[in-house]
């Protein structure tokens, strides 16, 4: 895959990439993460800044960009507003940007209004990279989830994976469940009823050949990943029922014993009661490691559509 | 004219001027009503057909207004919810043109996003609705932004 067709790209969702793509993506990070591991200091990116645009609170994502580039020798500008307004204050978004391109050499953008970042794409040059827009998309979450699977494996294909909790609402399960229709899974979707993943998702990846089981039941003991999502209060009405849904897709020590030997358990996170602080020390937890990871990934995404080979 | 054959008791009126839209999928022509603009405070004759046997589809609906043009907006919202209607425009009681709807393959500014939370319903946010044509028969519409898939409309 040539350098030349990601200078410049904007990465905005997960559907716009092919598998060829996504696999470029994975190899170019592990590279990252071995030149980072060597604790040289990088720099690819130096004299170029990011500009960190948060226009909804997230402490975890624009400091993991942060991070990235300034690993690279880059530097970091921007703001994160304080709280989620519905309709932010004074410049729109698509204003916004085109005002930020004239500072910087790469945006990330975070925004509650689904499709936020790609219409703010649209009338720029500098790349733009989805940080998340609303219930909709973020491509380097899913793209650092696929890494974290594929670091463990040394590969995707052939693996079976669960995912647990909101399956309906959850945004990282949607992209990842779209990403792995490039790939042969075997996928269990472990929910509440009211919590299904919707069903034209679900037809949708047995059209790609993708097998899938859907149940309500915690039944974990035959996947090679595990993958949980919180289930939020505001999906209950009934307190009774939302504890009641709660406690019955917790990782505890309980389900120690039927995990397979190598199987991982991997989170969005924050994780609020779904895994137990207990599975932390355990082999199987992944999900500090797969947030940790998120810093290669953008690290090498950075790069490829600023055009910096590596 | 097989819709006026059908049935020995409908008989509808030829009109002078003005467009027939036929074949359209059997129980959408409220819909295609709508689109025109068509209410209570329309003045010229408007004939409606439901559920008429057809020869080319089952059964179908036709909608026939007097003295109305369409335009190219109003035929593409057309061909989202009848993508095999066929307009004739009618002058002096004769068909002058005929052209069978198309459903594009982009619809700009066409149809509402129906999800709030897309960046097309934000008031202050100069961004026009785009949908995509994910399927044609029956229609699927991808929304270019917000990514939410629709298959009913108006
Ligand atoms: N003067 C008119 N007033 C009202 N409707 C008319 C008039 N002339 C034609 N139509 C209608 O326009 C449509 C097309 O008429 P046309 O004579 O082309 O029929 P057709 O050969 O069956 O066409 P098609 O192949 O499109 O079905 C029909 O629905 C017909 O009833
Ligand atoms: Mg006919
Ligand atoms: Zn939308």
């Amino acid at each position: 895959m040539s350098l030349k067709q990601w200078d410049k790209k904007h990465i905005i969702s997960i559907r716009d990439f092919s598998r060829d793509e996504i696999d470029f993506v994975l190899k170019k990070s592990r590279l990252m993460e071995d030149k980072l591991s060597s604790r040289k200091p990088l720099e690819l990116m130096k004299g170029l800044i990011l500009a960190n645009l948060f226009f909804e609170p997230s402490t975890r994502t624009s400091m993991s960009f942060e991070t990235a580039m300034k690993r690279l020798g880059g530097k970091a500008v921007g703001f994160s507003v304080a709280e989620t307004t519905s309709e932010v204050k004074g410049e729109t978004i698509v204003d916004t940007v085109r005002v930020v391109e004239g500072y910087a050499d790469v945006i990330v953008v975070r925004h509650p209004a689904e499709g936020a970042a790609r219409a703010a794409s649209e009338n720029i040059k500098v790349p733009l990279i989805n940080g998340g827009d609303g219930a909709n998309q973020h491509p380097t979450q899913t793209l650092l989830d696929l890494y974290t699977i594929q670091k463990e494996y040394k590969k995707i294909d052939g693996l079976s994976i669960a995912m647990v909790g909101d399956l309906k609402y959850g945004r990282t399960v949607h992209s990842l469940a779209n990403a792995l229709e490039n790939y042969d899974v075997k996928l269990t979707l472990i929910s509440p009823r009211e919590l299904r993943m919707p069903v034209r998702m679900v037809n949708g990846l047995r059209e790609r050949a993708i097998e899938v089981k859907e149940t309500t039941r915690l039944s974990i003991g035959k996947a090679d990943v595990i993958y949980v999502t919180r289930i939020q209060r505001e999906r209950f009405p009934d307190p009774q029922e939302f504890k009641r849904v709660k406690e019955a897709y917790v990782l505890d020590e309980g389900i120690l014993p039927k995990l397979r030997d190598d199987a991982i358990i991997m989170h969005p996170l924050p994780r609020v009661s779904e895994i137990s602080p207990a599975i932390d020390g355990t082999r199987h937890a992944r999900y500090f490691q797969q947030s940790r990871n998120g810093v290669p990934v953008r690290m090498a995404l950075l790069c490829l559509v600023c055009g910096v080979d590596f | 004219m097989d819709d006026k054959k059908e049935n020995g008791k409908l008989k509808i009126r030829n009109i002078k001027n003005g467009i027939s839209i036929d074949h359209i999928a059997a129980g959408r022509a409220p819909e295609v009503l709508k689109i025109l603009g068509i209410d209570g405070g329309f003045r010229d004759s408007v004939t409606i057909a439901m559920n008429v046997k057809s020869s080319k589809m089952r059964e179908k609906d036709i909608v026939k207004v007097e003295n109305r043009d369409l335009d190219v907006s109003e035929i593409n919202k057309i061909s989202v919810i009848a993508p095999q209607a066929t307009i004739n425009w009618i002058q002096d009681y004769q068909v002058v043109r005929k052209e069978k709807v198309k459903l594009p393959d982009e619809l700009v500014g066409i149809v509402e996003c129906p999800n709030p939370s897309c960046i097309t319903n934000k008031e202050r946010e100069p961004v026009k609705s785009i949908f995509l044509v994910k399927n044609t028969s029956p229609v699927v519409l991808v929304c270019k932004y917000c990514e939410r898939e629709i298959d009913s409309l108006y």
